[in-house]
């Protein structure tokens, strides 16, 4: 885990890109609190957070719109803090993706270059390449309004890659599409990203997308980051209550500390009603209140009584929700308490559960995680 | 009922209608009256367009004429530069020390009372008359601009509101300096607004009157300024034929703009259309 989240360091290298201690005030409201983060080169750095978190204001000082109260920002080893942005080797595809009402497809892309005075005929070339890797030739000459919402994203791609930028900010990139474009551009843009070796830092508020693009995922609550890991690290070792609960769907219980070894703990749990066992040690003081959170497709249901006696309970299905890939059940346990439980569809003819069925829960020592904060 | 209804709406409308172009109708109609008394009907001769070729011989009205779209011009161009500039200042830098009162004072001039305008910039031309010189089509323009100015505020204002700030930050990113963003990405989109502040400016240079008459100089006579001038003495035909010809000049400009925007807002409703259906 260490070395996910300093893999620059584990490569040798300096950080590609170094935020030290970012703040950012609007008067007294404070939007990024001390944010410090390393991101490598040509990774995919998401920044996940409910609106308001501080994630877009981020964002804005990387490009340069807004200027940090305090911190540094660092760039391929150069502080880039006070640069202003048409001067920042960084380029940006925006929410709304911004292209350029009056002008044409080929124009918006070619846009970015002929400010750097390049020259015409290898504007008209790499314009045209790029537009070629978005699936776009053919379309050069169609104004913004005459194209749908994905072929208007990918302009906006196509116009932000063109200057071959060392990082490229994404600002809830497929926000505006709808479901089925938005799975399909997720890989096209994953695939997009490992041809062209950018480092993207892209910004959003979907979890799914978040764990589908993102190398490493920083998860952001009150402008500040609580979790920096990779999408598996977040899901599986989330490091607070927030986080477990932020992503994905948890089952979060109270609890207290009873045996506390190096390699297993027991956790009482008043709402279970039973005694969690965990196979790995926990670093909190005895008798602390702890948290436990159980992720719903880590919970087995089974019609007989599993053999042992921890980690096991008896309820009542109280709900049944059939998703097609899988069923969620509400489970209510004797003294009221409600867990949840996926279980997949893994065969046609599987055994389902109905309403009212008595039904035990189980699950293996590893899966449940404890936090402490 | 239904009927009943519709019918009142439509007397009303016609009503209105009428209130408003009867007026000018006559005024078209009694353009071509042969008779050199306004308000009497020469049938015997009429229609004619003795007045209008009177019109173009009469040199004093084509003159004022003249003077009056040299200086209307050159008023709203002048206007829509330092109305672009404030709007963008408005507008754009919306955190800076005084901006309330800025604010205010752009568009006083809209709420101000003529007379008091024009008084007020007759004593400042008094008193630099040694540098502008003596009044005349100088300080008419600029008597002009500090009005038209106003309304040219307002109407380009409300248009850069509606520009979405994300171009212009685009443009930023993509390597353009703020100057350049303005000329290539404000400028282009809030183009529309420009024009109708210019058209809009020219208007009210073109047929103003008040301010005018305090602050010319004995050879500038603005074209209102000849009309209210003439009618004093009594209404003259020629007077008839040259509001005629007003009219038609605004009539066409009308029609012209007005098919030219219905037939663009077509084109992009079927762009659109195309677009959609292309999918993907």
């Amino acid at each position: 885990m260490n070395a996910v989240q300093t893999p620059a360091a584990a490569r040798g290298g300096a950080p590609y890109v170094r935020l030290e201690g970012l703040t950012k005030r609007f008067g007294d409201f404070v939007a990024v609190r001390q944010v410090s983060l390393d991101i490598a080169r040509g990774e995919i750095f998401c920044l996940l957070g409910a609106s308001g978190c501080g994630k877009t204001t981020l964002l804005r000082m990387l490009a340069g719109f807004e200027t940090p109260t305090e911190g540094s920002i660092w760039i391929d080893g150069v502080d880039v803090t006070h640069v202003p942005p048409y001067e920042r080797p960084v380029n940006m595809m925006f929410q709304s993706y911004a292209l350029f009402p009056h002008m044409t497809v080929a124009q918006n892309v070619a846009f970015g270059l002929r400010q750097d005075g390049t020259a015409k005929s290898e504007i008209d070339g790499r314009v045209h390449e790029m537009l070629a890797m978005v699936q776009l030739d053919g379309y050069d000459k169609r104004k913004p309004h005459q194209l749908s919402g994905g072929q208007r994203q990918r302009v906006a791609l196509a116009r932000a890659l063109v200057k071959r930028p060392k990082l490229l900010l994404l600002d809830e990139p497929l926000g505006a599409l709808d479901k089925k474009l938005r799975e399909r551009t997720q890989f096209e843009l994953v695939s997009l990203q490992e041809r062209l070796g950018v480092t993207f830092v892209i910004v959003t508020h979907d979890q799914e997308e978040a764990m589908t693009l993102a190398s490493r995922i920083g998860v952001m609550r009150a402008g500040e980051i609580l979790q920096v890991g990779t999408p598996t690290d977040i899901y599986e070792f989330p490091g607070s209550r927030f986080v477990a609960d932020f992503i994905g769907s948890v089952n979060m219980v109270e609890g207290r500390l009873v045996e506390d070894e190096p390699d297993h703990v027991r956790i009482q749990c008043e709402q279970l009603g039973c005694m969690v066992y965990v196979d790995h040690g926990v670093s909190a003081p005895p008798d602390a209140p702890v948290a436990v959170a159980i992720r719903p497709e880590k919970i087995q249901l089974s019609r007989e009584q599993p053999p042992g006696t921890d980690n096991l309970l008896a309820g009542r299905v109280t709900g049944v929700a059939y998703l097609g890939d899988a069923t969620r059940y509400l489970v209510q346990l004797p003294n009221g308490f409600q867990l949840r439980v996926t279980a997949p569809n893994v065969s046609r003819r599987e055994e389902r559960f109905e309403q009212d069925d008595a039904v035990w829960l189980s699950w293996h020592p590893s899966s449940p995680v404890v936090v402490t904060r | 009922m239904h009927d009943r209804r519709s019918w009142f709406v439509l007397s009303m409308l016609c009503f209105g209608f009428a209130f408003l172009y009867v007026p000018i109708l006559s005024m078209v109609v009694y353009s071509f009256n042969a008779s050199r008394l306004v308000t009497v009907w020469d049938s015997a001769h009429s229609p004619t367009l003795a007045w209008y070729v009177e019109l173009f011989h009469n040199s004093e009205i084509m003159e004022a004429a003249r003077l009056s779209f040299r200086i209307a011009s050159v008023n709203a161009t002048g206007a829509v530069i330092l109305g672009t500039l404030a709007a963008f200042a408005l507008e754009r830098y919306r955190r800076f020390r005084g901006r309330g009162l800025f604010s205010l004072l752009t568009t006083a001039p809209m709420v101000l009372p003529e007379v008091i305008t024009g008084l007020s910039l007759l004593l400042l031309f008094v008193v630099l008359e040694p540098l502008i010189g003596a009044r005349g089509a100088t300080t008419i323009t600029i008597a002009h601009m500090t009005f038209s100015m106003a309304y040219a505020i307002v109407v380009i204002q409300a248009r850069l509101a509606t520009v979405d700030r994300s171009l212009e930050e685009a443009a930023m990113d993509l390597g353009a300096r703020p100057w350049k963003v303005f000329a290539v990405i404000t400028l282009p989109l809030i183009a529309p607004a420009i024009a109708s502040a210019w058209v809009l400016s020219f208007i009210l240079s073109w047929d103003d009157i008040v301010i005018t008459s305090f602050v010319s100089g004995p050879g500038s006579t603005t074209l209102p300024q000849y009309v209210f001038s003439k009618v004093r003495l009594g209404v003259s035909p020629d007077i008839n034929a040259l509001a005629t010809i007003l009219v038609l000049i605004v009539s066409v400009a009308v029609i012209v703009a007005g098919t030219y925007m219905m037939r663009r807002d077509q084109r992009r409703i079927r762009d659109a259309q195309v677009a959609l259906g292309a999918g993907g």
